[in-house]
């Protein structure tokens, strides 16, 4: 297990470098000057714009420039937004939790109602159900999601007038962060009301963020409950006279899982691709709409940076599922 | 003069027969394929099926809802955007728009994407890793992320658009690629091969290549989709495709500001982007099922 977990760390620092090589070169690659990029269309005069230079190292051998920008990673030091000059890293920090809510609400709708209409569709194989759950499926793997929350928008918000349209909490409420997870303040805190409030704020979100995780993991589920519902163990437990529920829920899903956890682990890219568009849509204040505005206003130190941090965390869940994949299946650990 | 006892033999198995056979069993992707042709000629046909100019700005007529609807104009049977711009116009316009960015990403990430791949694995020892380890920081990268990033460099645009999607889908064709060479590579006829002296270039493209088409070919399907997806992402984001281009995303964007007075400028750029990407993925559905039988009973 030492030697499985020796091999992954190994890869992941090649990749980590790699990732920084990208972000480094990206804001190197900007057509045109990087400071008059960042100053704005105005004059510079000269010796101002040579101050800049310097003051961004850009005047050094580019060999120079990458190692100092690793050394100064290595201290933790992201740069600050040219926006705000807020440090990089306090913006992310303070946003992150509110994408990790919206991702976990997301998920936790995804891989709640996946397991079901997938388990379902595997027993009632071949029947409307079936073919029914699987088009739906299809059809949510297949959705624009900006236009699916202008859709439930349109609907919930505008016409029913059901859900707030943007935010996480409506300005009547005053709750203190503690945690940064909305619904756990919210709870902590005294206003009545107020958790309803913002629970109703994350549903819709949650919901289009979480429609094509549903599809990929119905459609995954499926597969694997009518791989796992051919073998033997599963006649086994049934000519021992198991209740058809038991040996669903408890034998077979159990098996049919672990395809259906690798398949959740690969999705965290997505999910973030996903968050990107919601976030944007929702006025959601979480790192996906702060990239887009940073983007926008061309706050490079914040896109560089937000981008790295990304792949970090992707990088790293990717490692944690595949640690999780090879506790649970002995052959990938000793594969070589 | 053989005809007639050539045509009573038996035929023979032909992949290619097996294959269209399959497919057409599949109701879904039958009808989704000829839904894809449709909309291919709609595309090439644009500007004579579309009543007006995309661009063309009705003053008098802003926002005037589908002909059936009290209130629409038979001449707008769609409706208008907020320019007084006829909706099936644009829609159709920008059905050309979004083809063409999808089968163009796909060209530009499947030719290097196969050709990286090739290489990789038949140079197990130095590049094949490199190239894998290349991908991996590539895949770390959530894929709008990382479009939005080239975009960002590039600046906004058709071509940059097409480029960020075919540098985003390129991962999936190597690894694909490779994972589809090394199962072909120790097979007997690939040795054949090379003790009947065949050069390495000629085993890579046309040993083990042709053999390793079936999942590239869906692949290159699932591709197509996703590249109109996140071309209509890029657009809806103000990233892609520039207004008064009629890309579809584009449209979305500048729809959402009247969303609670005009459906139609909403509702309609959005089905016609999920309804290709529906069509694209039932005929991938198709393709895998009948070039893998294998698979057929599983997804």
């Amino acid at each position: 297990m030492l030697s499985f977990l020796a091999r992954r760390l190994g890869l992941l620092i090649p990749t980590f470098l790699g990732v920084t090589l990208l972000t480094f070169a990206l804001i190197r690659l900007i057509p045109g000057d990087p400071v008059e990029v960042m100053m704005g269309e105005r004059r510079l005069d000269p010796q101002m714009h040579a101050e800049a230079m310097h003051r961004l190292g850009l005047d050094r051998p580019l060999h120079e420039q990458y190692l100092s920008y690793l050394g100064q990673l290595a201290r933790g030091d992201l740069g600050q937004s040219l926006r705000t000059r807020e440090s990089v890293w306090n913006e992310f920090a303070g946003l992150f939790p509110a994408t990790v809510e919206l991702a976990l609400a997301a998920l936790l709708l995804a891989g709640v109602l996946g397991l079901l209409a997938g388990t379902l569709a595997a027993l009632k194989r071949g029947s409307i159900l079936d073919h029914g759950t699987m088009g739906l499926a299809l059809t949510g793997y297949s959705m624009p999601i900006f236009w699916w929350a202008l859709v439930l928008i349109m609907f919930f918000s505008v016409e029913l007038g059901w859900t707030p349209v943007s935010g996480r909490l409506d300005l009547l409420y005053d709750v203190p962060p503690v945690t940064g997870f909305m619904l756990v303040d919210t709870l902590l805190s005294d206003e009545r009301g107020a958790f309803l409030d913002a629970l109703r704020h994350l549903i819709l979100p949650a919901i289009v963020l979480g429609t094509i995780p549903l599809a990929v993991i119905a459609r995954m589920t499926r597969s694997a409950m009518l791989e796992v519902l051919r073998e033997d163990y599963i006649r086994a437990a049934r000519a021992r006279g198991l209740s058809p529920a038991r040996l669903v829920f408890v034998h077979a899903l159990r098996n049919a899982l672990v395809p259906v956890l690798t398949v959740f682990g690969l999705q965290v890219g997505s999910l973030l691709s996903g968050a990107v568009l919601t976030e944007t849509l929702f006025s959601w204040p979480g790192i996906g709409k702060w990239l887009i505005e940073a983007i926008g206003a061309r706050d490079y130190p914040v896109v560089q940076n937000g981008i790295l941090l990304i792949a970090a965390l992707v990088i790293l869940v990717n490692f944690v599922v595949d640690i999780l994949y090879g506790l649970a299946n002995p052959r990938i650990r000793h594969r070589q | 003069m053989n005809t007639s006892s050539l045509a009573s033999e038996p035929a023979w198995p032909s992949p290619l027969r097996d294959f269209c056979r399959a497919f057409a069993r599949n109701r879904g992707a039958f009808a989704a394929l000829l839904f894809l042709a449709l909309l291919a000629l709609c595309a090439l046909l644009a500007p004579w099926l579309a009543p007006f100019d995309p661009a063309a700005q009705h003053r008098d007529f802003l926002l005037t809802p589908p002909a059936w609807l009290e209130g629409g104009e038979t001449r707008f049977p769609l409706g208008t955007d907020e320019l007084g711009r006829d909706l099936l116009s644009r829609l159709i316009h920008g059905a050309r728009l979004s083809l063409s960015i999808g089968l163009a990403s796909v060209a530009l990430s499947l030719l290097p994407g196969v050709l990286l791949g090739l290489c990789a694995g038949f140079f197990p020892r130095l590049l094949g890793p490199s190239i894998m380890r290349l991908m991996d920081i590539m895949l770390a990268l959530p894929a709008l992320l990382l479009a939005v990033a080239v975009v960002a460099v590039l600046g906004p645009g058709l071509l940059n658009t097409v480029l960020a999607i075919a540098i985003v889908s390129l991962p999936a064709y190597v690894r694909l690629t490779r994972a589809a060479v090394l199962g072909e590579i120790h097979r007997d006829y690939v040795t054949a091969a090379k003790l009947a002296g065949a050069g390495r270039l000629r085993l890579m493209f046309v040993a083990v290549l042709p053999n390793c088409l079936a999942p590239l070919i869906v692949q290159a399907t699932l591709g197509f989709s996703a590249a109109i997806l996140d071309a209509a992402a890029l657009g809806f984001l103000g990233l892609g495709v520039q207004p008064p281009s009629p890309e579809w995303g584009s449209m979305l964007a500048a729809a959402r500001d009247y969303i609670e007075r005009a459906w139609w400028v909403v509702t309609l750029p959005g089905l016609a982007i999920l309804s290709s990407v529906l069509a694209i993925n039932l005929v991938g559905d198709g393709l895998r099922d009948a070039l893998d039988p294998k698979l057929k009973n599983l997804a």
